[in-house]
C-alpha cells in the first residue's frame, strides 16, 4: 500500500490514470470526428456502441474509477502542496514552471464541471431535452439521430462556448500533462527533456485544434443537417 | 549606484515578519550581493538600528549556506550563481530589490533571512549513505566503474544542499534534493546494494518533514545554482518502481 | 620545558603499526559508556565522528554552520594525493613520506609524516566505498594528476570539487550513525570554552547560535577539528565563520599552540577589488600550468590595456628569476615574486595590488578550445567575479592566506598537552611542517578523523574511568560564567566603531606586518599595533543586540576577541623564528638572490607557545626535531 500513500507513489498513479484518460480522450474525439462523415458516420458509430451492451457498463465503470483515483488524489496533493507552502513571496516570478503546469488544479476542476455538463446534456440529456437525440426524430436508417443533436446544440452559441472552454482546460492540462508523465514514469534523461515538453504541448495543441474543430466548423455553418 | 532594498525582518520563528525598506547607496558593481549586504548592516549599526541577519559562510558558492529569494527568484536566478556569487553589476542604479528567506513549511524562519534547513539532513540521514564501516574495505580500483557511471554520479553530487530547490519549487518540494543523492548512489557499485531501500526511506522521509510533492514543475532545476538535472528525478521515479514491483 | 612527542622508536616503516599494537584498547561493551566530544564538522571532525560513533563510542559533535555539511573542507578544489602508484610511475609510501617532509621544509615529525603516508592509501579505498565519485578513466579505473611539488601523479580528484566529494562522504558516514543514535549532532553551536578539571579536558561550553543560550557539554574526551586562523589576516580564502576561537579558548586554558607563525599564502587569487571586499577567492593552483606570470616593467605602464603593453616592456618575472620551473615555482616562492613586482608599484588593477597571468601564448600554442577544456569552469569563475574575459585579457591575480600550518601542539596520538584534548587536522600543528603541499590537507584531515583518532583515543580512555566528572562539575558552571561575564562585557561597551572595522584594522596590520615577507621591524611595529587595536577595540566596539537571540555581531565580537590576542602569539613567533622556512620568510634570512635561508642548527625544532594572558609574552616551549630517515637539504627551484 506504498503507492497510495508514497509522494512518488501517488505520482504515479496520477500519471497512470491520466495517460489511461488522454487514452480515453483519444478514443472519444476519433469517435467524434465521425460527425464529419454525416448522419451515417456518427450516427451508426453510436449504434455501434450501444450495441456493445454491458461492455459499455464495464467500459463507463473503469473510467469512473480512472476519473475518481485521478481526482482524489490530485485535489489531495493539490492540498499537500499548498500546505507545504504557506506563504508567497512578495514578487512571484517563475523561471521554468509554466502557467499550465501551475493551474493543473483549477484546470482539472472546471474539465470536472465541464464533464458533467457534458453528461447532462449528451449522454442524460437533461440540459436541452428539445435537441437531444432521444426528442428527435430517427433518422433515416432509423437510428438516434446524433448527428442533428450535435449540430443543433453548436449552433447555439453558448454551448459552442461551452465546449470550448472545456476543451481549452483540457489543452492547459494535457500540456503540461503529457510531459509530465514521461518524467514521473522516468523516461527521461538529460536531452530527451526539452524534446519530450515541447512533445507534450503540441500533441495538446493537436487535441485542442480536433477538438473545437467540431463547435466551429458547425458554428461556421461548414456542418449542416 | 544607489538602490532601495525591501528586506524581510522577522525577530523569531514566532514574529509575523514584515518586509522593512532600506536605501542603499554608493554601491559599487564589484560587490557581490552579500558585501553589499554588509554595508547596509554597517550602516545600520551606526545609526543604532539592528543589522540583518542572513546565513552565509564560504562566499564563494560551495558551502550552500547562503540561501535568500531575490526578487522572487531563488539566490537572484541568474544561471548557476548562488547569492554570495551575486555580483551588484547584475542590478542597476535605482533597482528595487527584494530579499526574502526561503519560503517552504518545512523550513521555517530563525529570524530574518535565516531558515531552518536541518529537514534536509534528515532526510540524508534516511539513506543517503552506503552502509560501509570505516575500514575493511575493498582497494579503490577493485570495482572499476565506468566514465559515464562516475561523469553521471559527479553530476548529481555536484549538489550543496542550499535549498534553493525548495524554495523555487512552487509546491516547496525536495525532489531535487533527494533525487540527486538517490540517483548518484544508484547508479554506483558501492551503492546499488541498499538502492531499493533507500529510494523508499528517503522520499518518505521527505514527505514525513512537511516538504511538498513533486509534480514536475522543473522550477527546480532552473533554481539549482549547480545546474543539478531534473533527470535525476526521473531516475528517482525509475529506482521507486523498481523498488515497488520487486 | 622541552616537549616529548611520544613518537614510537625504531625503524620508521613500523611505528605506526608498533604503536597500534601496544596501545591499550577499549573492550566493545565498554565503548558506549564513553562520552566523546566532536567539535567541528569538516574532514577531520566529520570523519571522526562517524568513526568513532560507528565504533560505539557515544559521541556528540558540534559544528557552528547550520549542517554539518558545510565545513569549509568543502571549498577544497584539487585534489587528494595517497601513495597508490596506480600509475606506475615511481610513487610509493616512503616518496609521499619523503615530498611531505621537503615540502614542509623539514620542519615537521617524521613518525607522524609517515603515519600520514602509510595510511592516505585507506583514505581513497574509504571514500570510494562511500560512493565518493573521483574522476575514473575510460576503463573505469581510479585517474590521477599531477600536482605542485611532486614529480609523480599521486592526486585524486573529483573534478574541481574534490574537497566538498570527500566531505559529502564523511558527512554521509556521519548521517549514518546519527541516525544509529551513535551520535548526537548539535549544529549552529559555537564552542566558546574548554572546560578543564584538574588539569583534564572534561567538556566544552557552547552558544546556541539560535537562541543564544550558554550550554555546557562534558564528555571523556574533547576533539578539536576546528580548523585554521588565516582570517587573522581578514581578508583570505578560508570561509567567513572560520576563526581562532576553538584552539585559542583550549590554549587559554594552557594548551601550547605550535608554529602559529606557518601560514601559506596561496600565489593564484582574485585580487581585492576595494575596500568592501570581504573575502578572496582562490582559483585552482593548476591554472600556471598554461599561465605566464608578467608585471609591467615600466611604472606608467600600470594603468594602460595590458593589450597595449608591448611584449618588450613586460618583465615576466618568474620565468626570469626562476628559469628551470618558472611558472611553476612553487607556491610561497610565487606568492613572495607577486608581491615584489607590486612592491616595486609595478602592480596592476584596482590598489595596483595585482599580477597578470595571461593565456595568450598558451592559446596560440594550443587553441583556445582545449584551454576552456582545461580551464573552463576557473575562467567562468573569474568572469563572475570581475566580469573579464581571461581568453582575450590577461587575468588578474594576487596572493591570498589560505592555510595555516601551525596550530595546537599535539603528540603522535594528537594529544595536546592537556590530557583528554586531541587536535584533529588543520587545528593542529602537525605534518605540514612550515609549508603544504597541494592535495595534501584533506589527506591529513580524513587521515586523522578515520584512521588515527580512532586508535589513539582508545590509548587514553582506557587508562581513565568513564563518566567521573559530568556537567555537575562546578567548573562547568564557572565556565559559563567566565563566558557569560565576557559576552555582557562586549554587548555593554557600545563604542563607535563596528566589528568588521576592527578586523579590517587588525587583517591590515597582519598582511602588511607579519604577511608573505617579515621583518624584524615590520613584525615589531606589529607587536606594538596589535595591542593598540585590542585595547581600543574593548574600549570603543559596538556590538548591538542581546546576548540572548541569533546575533551574529555578538559571534563576530567573540572571534575577533581571540583573535586579537592570538595575533600577538603569532607574530612572537615570527620574530623569535629567526631563518626563513617554508610559508615563514623573513627579509633578514635570505640568499643574495632572494631564496629563503634556513637555520637548521638553532631552529630545527617545534615552537610551542604557552599563553599567559593578553598582553605578557608568552613562554616558549620546545620539540627538538631528529631526522633519522632523511637528510636535510636545501629546497631549490632554480
Amino acid at each position: 500500500m506504498h503507492l497510495i500513500q508514497s509522494t512518488v507513489g501517488r505520482k504515479i498513479l496520477m500519471a497512470v490514470t491520466g495517460l489511461l484518460l488522454v487514452g480515453f480522450v483519444t478514443i472519444h474525439l476519433l469517435g467524434n470526428l465521425s460527425v464529419f462523415a454525416g448522419p451515417d458516420g456518427i450516427n451508426a458509430y453510436a449504434v455501434k456502441l450501444h450495441s456493445l451492451g454491458a461492455l459499455v457498463w464495464v467500459f463507463r465503470a473503469a473510467i469512473l474509477a480512472l476519473f475518481v483515483v485521478h481526482i482524489t488524489f490530485g485535489v489531495m496533493l493539490s492540498m499537500e502542496n499548498s500546505t507545504a507552502t504557506p506563504s508567497n513571496y512578495a514578487i512571484k516570478s517563475r523561471m521554468k514552471t509554466t502557467f499550465s503546469s501551475e493551474s493543473m488544479l483549477y484546470t482539472g476542476l472546471i474539465l470536472l464541471a465541464f464533464l458533467i455538463y457534458h453528461l447532462l446534456h449528451f449522454t442524460v440529456q437533461i440540459t436541452n431535452p428539445e435537441i437531444s437525440a432521444g426528442t428527435l426524430p430517427l433518422d433515416a436508417a432509423m437510428r438516434p439521430d446524433v448527428f442533428s443533436m450535435m449540430v443543433l446544440s453548436f449552433q447555439k452559441v453558448f454551448i459552442s462556448l461551452v465546449y470550448i472552454v472545456g476543451m481549452i482546460a483540457l489543452f492547459l492540462h494535457l500540456s503540461h500533462g503529457l510531459s509530465s508523465f514521461v518524467q514521473t514514469f522516468g523516461l527521461n534523461n538529460g536531452p530527451s527533456l526539452e524534446k519530450v515538453t515541447l512533445g507534450g504541448k503540441l500533441v495538446a495543441v493537436g487535441f485542442l485544434l480536433a477538438y473545437v474543430a467540431i463547435p466551429v466548423l458547425i458554428l461556421a455553418r461548414f456542418v449542416n443537417i | 549606484m544607489d538602490l532601495t532594498l525591501h528586506v524581510w525582518r522577522q525577530s523569531g520563528p514566532k514574529d509575523k515578519g514584515k518586509l522593512e525598506t532600506y536605501p542603499a547607496k554608493g554601491i559599487s558593481p564589484d560587490m557581490s550581493f552579500l558585501e553589499m549586504l554588509d554595508e547596509v548592516n554597517e550602516e545600520l549599526i551606526k545609526t543604532g538600528k539592528s543589522p540583518i541577519v542572513f546565513d552565509h559562510d564560504c562566499r564563494e558558492g560551495i558551502c550552500g549556506m547562503c540561501s535568500q529569494t531575490i526578487n522572487g527568484k531563488a539566490h537572484g536566478g541568474q544561471d548557476r550563481t548562488t547569492v554570495c556569487q551575486l555580483h551588484m553589476r547584475s542590478f542597476k542604479d535605482g533597482d528595487e530589490i527584494f530579499i526574502e528567506p526561503w519560503r517552504a513549511r518545512a523550513f521555517p524562519v530563525i529570524k530574518d533571512l535565516i531558515v531552518d534547513r536541518t529537514a534536509l539532513d534528515t532526510i540524508m540521514q534516511a539513506g543517503g549513505y552506503t552502509s560501509c564501516h570505516t575500514g575493511g574495505v575493498p582497494d579503490g580500483n577493485a570495482h572499476p566503474i565506468g566514465k559515464p557511471v562516475a561523469d553521471y554520479a559527479m553530476d548529481a553530487a555536484e549538489c550543496i544542499g542550499c535549498g534553493a530547490c525548495v524554495a523555487g519549487c512552487p509546491n516547496s518540494s525536495a525532489m531535487l534534493f533527494t533525487s540527486a543523492k538517490v540517483a548518484q548512489l544508484a547508479v554506483l557499485p558501492q551503492g546499488k546494494h541498499e538502492a531499493m531501500a533507500r529510494v523508499m526511506n528517503m522520499t518518505d522521509t521527505m514527505q514525513a518533514a512537511g516538504f511538498g510533492n513533486c509534480t514536475n514543475h522543473l522550477e527546480c532545476e532552473a533554481s539549482c545554482p549547480k545546474g543539478v538535472s531534473v533527470k535525476f528525478i526521473a531516475k528517482l521515479n525509475r529506482e521507486y518502481m523498481k523498488a515497488l514491483v520487486s | 620545558m622541552i616537549l616529548d612527542g611520544k613518537t614510537p622508536t625504531g625503524p620508521i616503516e613500523k611505528t605506526w603499526d608498533k604503536h597500534r599494537f601496544d596501545m591499550k584498547l577499549v573492550n566493545p561493551s565498554n565503548k558506549r559508556k564513553f562520552k566523546v566530544l566532536v567539535v567541528g564538522t569538516g574532514l577531520a571532525g566529520g570523519a571522526a565522528a562517524a568513526s568513532l560513533g560507528e565504533l560505539g563510542y557515544n559521541v556528540e559533535a558540534f559544528c557552528y554552520q547550520d549542517s554539518s555539511r558545510r565545513a569549509h573542507s568543502i571549498a577544497a578544489q584539487g585534489g587528494i594525493n595517497a601513495a597508490k602508484n596506480y600509475p606506475n610511475d615511481g610513487d610509493s609510501i616512503y616518496r609521499l613520506f619523503y615530498d611531505t617532509i621537503k615540502g614542509g621544509d623539514f620542519r615537521a615529525r617524521e613518525a607522524d609524516v609517515w603515519r600520514l603516508a602509510q595510511v592516505s592509501n585507506n583514505i581513497i579505498d574509504q571514500c570510494v566505498a562511500q560512493g565518493v565519485p573521483f574522476a575514473r578513466d575510460y576503463a573505469g579505473y581510479l585517474d590521477n594528476r599531477s600536482f605542485g611539488g611532486a614529480q609523480v601523479s599521486r592526486t585524486f580528484y573529483a573534478r574541481g570539487q574534490t574537497g566538498q566529494q570527500l566531505l559529502l562522504g564523511a558527512y554521509s558516514a556521519l548521517s549514518r550513525q546519527v541516525k544509529a543514535g551513535t551520535v548526537k549532532m548539535y549544529e549552529r553551536h559555537e564552542m566558546v570554552d574548554l572546560v578543564v578539571v584538574d588539569g583534564v579536558a572534561k567538556g566544552i561550553t557552547c552558544r546556541d547560535m539560535i537562541t543564544g543560550e550558554l550550554k555546557s557539554y562534558w564528555g571523556d574526551a574533547v576533539c578539536l577539528a576546528t580548523g585554521g586562523y588565516v582570517n587573522v589576516f581578514y581578508l583570505s580564502t578560508n570561509a567567513m565563520g572560520c576563526s581562532v576561537t576553538a584552539a585559542w579558548k583550549a590554549a587559554q586554558k594552557g594548551a601550547l599552540f605550535a608554529n602559529p607563525c606557518y601560514t601559506q599564502i596561496h600565489p593564484t587569487c582574485i585580487p581585492q577589488t576595494g575596500d568592501h571586499q570581504s573575502k578572496l577567492t582562490l582559483m585552482s593552483e593548476s591554472l600556471r600550468n598554461d599561465g605566464r606570470c608578467w608585471a609591467p616593467k615600466n611604472k606608467e605602464d600600470c594603468d594602460k590595456a595590458p593589450g597595449d603593453i608591448p611584449e618588450e616592456d613586460r618583465d615576466y618575472y618568474l620565468e626570469r628569476k626562476y628559469p628551470s620551473f618558472g611558472n611553476l615555482a612553487p607556491r610561497d616562492i610565487a606568492s613572495r615574486a607577486a608581491k615584489e613586482q607590486c612592491d616595486d608599484e609595478r602592480g596592476v588593477g584596482p590598489g595596483k595590488r595585482g599580477v597578470y597571468l595571461d593565456y595568450a601564448t598558451a592559446i596560440e600554442r594550443v587553441g583556445e578550445h582545449t584551454i576552456k577544456e582545461r580551464y573552463g569552469n576557473l575562467f567562468e569563475m573569474y568572469e563572475k567575479i570581475t566580469d573579464e574575459n581571461a581568453y582575450k585579457r590577461p587575468m588578474r591575480i594576487y596572493p591570498a592566506p589560505h592555510y595555516s600550518m601551525g596550530g595546537l601542539w599535539v603528540d603522535y596520538n594528537l594529544m595536546s598537552n592537556i590530557p583528554g584534548l586531541f587536535v584533529l587536522g588543520e587545528a593542529n600543528f602537525s605534518v605540514h611542517g612550515a609549508n603544504r603541499l597541494g592535495a595534501s590537507a584533506l589527506m591529513q584531515g580524513l587521515a586523522d578523523g578515520y584512521f588515527v583518532i580512532p586508535y589513539t583515543i582508545a590509548g587514553y580512555l582506557a587508562t581513565i574511568t568513564p563518566g567521573v566528572v559530568t556537567d555537575e562539575h562546578p567548573a562547568f558552571k564557572e565556565s559559563i560564567e567566565q563566558v557569560q561575564a565576557q559576552t555582557d562585557k562586549l554587548l555593554n561597551i557600545k563604542g563607535k566603531k563596528t566589528v568588521s572595522e576592527f578586523h579590517r584594522e587588525l587583517g591590515k596590520v597582519m598582511w602588511e606586518d607579519v604577511g608573505m615577507a617579515r621583518s624584524e621591524s615590520s613584525l615589531k611595529n606589529a607587536m606594538q599595533r596589535i595591542p593598540e587595536i585590542r585595547d581600543e577595540f574593548w574600549k570603543n566596539v559596538n556590538v548591538t543586540g542581546s546576548s540572548n537571540e541569533t546575533n551574529q555581531q555578538l559571534e563576530n565580537a567573540g572571534r575577533l576577541a581571540d583573535f586579537l590576542e592570538f595575533a600577538e602569539v603569532f607574530t612572537a613567533d615570527a620574530l623569535h623564528r629567526e631563518e626563513s622556512c617554508g610559508g615563514h620568510f623573513r627579509t633578514e634570512h635570505q640568499t643574495d638572490d632572494g631564496e629563503a635561508t634556513r637555520d637548521d642548527e638553532n631552529f630545527a625544532y617545534v615552537a610551542a607557545w604557552e599563553f599567559k594572558g593578553a598582553g605578557k609574552a608568552p613562554e616558549l616551549h620546545k620539540e627538538p626535531l631528529k631526522f633519522d630517515n632523511v637528510k636535510l637539504a636545501v629546497r631549490s627551484y632554480k
